[in-house]
């Protein structure tokens, strides 16, 4: 198993260190899959009952100068590994001035993701920081656990307005109940609306556009929307969850859409410029 | 020692009000991990003693030693980034009196609490000593004749020293405290211990992990500087010394503001690291514990990995790592630098020019396990100040000053 990838431009590390941030901010360990196309960083979801999954799927070739992998086996050309991603945030944080930065898979007293950085010194050597960054290689036994989730069946999907918006709304929102109801139609129409013995607050959007179908690539052309336009398909979310999601995003969507299916899941995905997609 | 106590005005330079500034100097002299700090009245001046103090980056004082009769004006200049303010002092002492007390800063800060109030309303500061009722008294003179009194009890301070001698530490470096600032800003602001370990041309500043249970947990990183970021650079010992980071960083945030290079005299360890500040007009050394040698053999025996004097450096090795990673060690290239400077740690009169420095003492707490090494604790700060010739000052005879750091006696319920 192997793996060595090197940043040299400074927007592409500042991006991924965003990217890593923003994980770090929705849970405590993740898994970390290499493939030698992407980086998946993954938090295999508990969705029983408001648990939360999330999956992030970055283009290696947006970030990396130099990428080479080789996985467990060339059957199985892949490396997954356990990681906590507020210790390889705090790590890339301190780098962003840096000429280069390296990030391997080393083994010093147990196995680390080694980010070595050369920074620019007045000097004629340059200085070199390392961080090792301690994870847990995951067997290939469990790996099933960490596809790709199917998007499923959905009634409705549509576009969010933007994210701060939508965060400053939930905000308040918080404050007065634990449960939002969700409300989107076919028509671009979103409402968010909580409800408790004293007051009922809800927010409307309009003109949100939906997104069509066989759009985006990593769905299978799924089914076409359908049903009345009008009608408003909802779905009721703990607050919180949903606001730890918001509050972490420090990357600038493009596009964020939320997907309501009639299994009760909601899933929200925000497509970033630099070609990496989140499903949460 | 100051019976008419000292009236301080304000010399109006860059800044309308220096009530502001005496407070800010008292607030910055406490941080925000002060504990029984201490404000001393010496004879010749007064001390701000941060005992573990994290911060004292906004005062730089400079102190002018008092005769033993007669009035002297004393200078305090405060420094805050970019902006300098200078107050006149003017003390009045009789012949022969050495006192010594000691307060709790924290007392003296709530006399110069808002800022604002204090900038709009106060017009002079006068402190005075009423050694009869024990008492240090502020009275702030405040427009349209009002006047605040305020009452701060003191205590006898001892003094306890612990020697320490610059010169006969093997390995020493200079730098400038922008260096040194960028290498620990690397380091997680949580981190309690860090370890410089030292060659012939290169530092490696890494964090020191405790536990082997933390360990595998536990993020480690590693930051190499080459001998010639340095100003000065004489390593005679290769070793490796580990010293408290969280006091490390205050120390630097000082001498930043300062502007001026941070020295470090290291020894073995288990010896007091050393950390001075010097320009014409101060001398400020810190001085820091460190672990023991016993403590690293420990180490070693227990851990696999254990201490290397020369660390890996596999970043400059292109090839990739396989899982099972074999350490190489680099070669130091290049001669070394020249000869160490000769501070003199106490000089003697007749100089014009005297310096005191710090003494501090480790603190042994009985309770602990007796191999444990000693608290890391950074005691005191003191500022010795050095006379710059004067007409006025040189036909009066100078006597130096033994200056002693601030007693150990602190209370542990008390500390931050």
């Amino acid at each position: 198993m192997k793996f060595r990838g090197k940043i040299i431009d400074v927007a592409c590390l500042n991006h991924f260190t965003r990217v890593v941030t923003t994980i770090s901010k929705l849970t405590k360990t993740c898994v970390l899959r290499l493939t030698p196309d992407n980086l998946f960083f993954i938090l295999s979801g508990k969705v029983t009952n408001g648990g939360v999954g999330m999956w992030c799927e970055l283009l290696q070739n947006n970030f990396f100068d130099e990428y080479q992998m080789e996985g467990v086996s060339s059957e199985f050309n892949q490396i997954c590994l356990e990681v906590s991603p507020e210790n390889l945030s705090r790590a890339l944080r301190t780098v962003q001035c840096a000429k280069s930065v390296k990030i391997k898979l080393t083994k010093k007293h147990c196995a680390c993701l080694t980010v070595a950085a050369e920074l620019p010194t007045l000097s004629s050597a340059s200085r070199v920081v390392t961080h090792d960054v301690p994870v847990e290689v995951i067997p290939r036994r469990l790996w099933q656990e960490f596809k790709e989730p199917v998007m499923p069946d959905f009634d409705v999907s549509i576009y969010l307005p933007p994210l701060k918006m939508l965060k400053n709304v939930v905000d308040r929102m918080k404050n007065l109940s634990n449960f939002l109801v969700i409300e989107a139609n076919l028509n671009g129409e979103m409402n968010l609306k909580i409800q408790t013995d004293l007051v009922s607050v809800s927010t409307h959007f309009k003109d949100l556009g939906n997104p069509p179908w066989g759009e985006d690539a990593s769905q299978d052309g799924g089914p076409s929307q359908r049903g009345d336009p009008e009608l408003l398909a909802e779905a009721t979310v703990d607050i919180r969850k949903l606001q730890q999601f918001l509050v972490g995003q420090q990357v600038n969507p493009t596009k964020a859409m939320c997907s309501k299916s009639n299994t009760l899941k909601l899933t929200m995905k925000i497509k970033c410029s630099a070609g990496g997609s989140w499903t949460h | 020692m100051c019976r008419d106590g000292r009236k301080r005005e304000s010399a109006g330079q860059s800044r309308p009000l220096s009530v502001q500034d005496r407070r800010r100097a008292v607030r910055g002299a406490s941080g925000r991990r002060a504990g029984p700090a201490v404000c001393e009245l010496l004879s010749f001046g007064v001390r701000f003693l941060p005992v573990r103090a994290a911060l004292l980056q906004q005062v730089r004082v400079l102190f002018f030693p008092v005769f033993p009769s007669g009035s002297v004006n004393i200078t305090l200049t405060m420094q805050k980034g970019d902006q300098n303010a200078t107050f006149l002092c003017r003390y009045s002492i009789p012949r022969g009196l050495n006192f010594r007390c000691k307060l709790a800063i924290k007392s003296v800060q709530t006399v110069f609490r808002s800022l604002a109030t204090l900038e709009k309303t106060v017009e002079k500061c006068h402190i005075g000593l009423d050694e009869q009722k024990d008492r240090l008294t502020f009275t702030l003179h405040c427009k349209h004749g009002l006047l605040k009194t305020h009452n701060l009890s003191y205590q006898d301070s001892e003094s306890l020293e612990a020697v320490f001698d610059k010169d006969s530490c093997a390995n020493v470096f200079r730098a400038q405290p922008r260096v040194l600032v960028d290498t620990v800003v690397h380091f997680p602001t949580s981190l309690e211990e860090v370890t410089l370990t030292l060659s012939d041309e290169r530092m490696w500043v890494r964090n020191h992990v405790e536990d082997e249970a933390e360990r595998s947990k536990a993020v480690l990183t590693e930051l190499c500087l080459a001998a010639d970021e340095f100003d000065h650079f004489d390593i005679k010992l290769h070793n490796s010394i580990t010293f408290c980071l969280k006091e490390f960083r205050g120390l630097l945030l000082f001498a930043e503001s300062t502007g001026l290079p941070v020295t470090m005299y290291l020894d073995e360890p288990g010896s007091p690291v050393v950390l001075s500040v010097t320009d014409s007009v101060l001398e400020g050394n810190f001085v820091l514990a460190t672990l023991s040698d016993d403590h690293y053999l420990r180490q070693s025996n227990r851990g696999a990995d254990a201490e290397q004097t020369r660390p890996p450096d596999d970043f400059m090795n292109d090839d990739m790592d396989a899982y099972l990673i074999a350490m190489d060690s680099s070669v130091a290239p290049g001669p070394s630098t020249a000869d160490p400077p000769s501070l003199a740690a106490f000089r003697k009169p007749p100089a014009p020019n005297y310096r005191t420095r710090t003494y501090s003492e480790e603190e042994e707490d009985g309770e602990e396990d007796p191999e444990r090494p000693p608290d890391k604790k950074f005691r005191s700060l003191f500022f010795g100040s050095v006379l710059p010739p004067s007409p006025r000052r040189s036909s009066q005879p100078f006597t130096t000053q033994e200056v002693l750091a601030s007693d150990s006696e602190e209370d542990e319920a008390e500390a931050d």
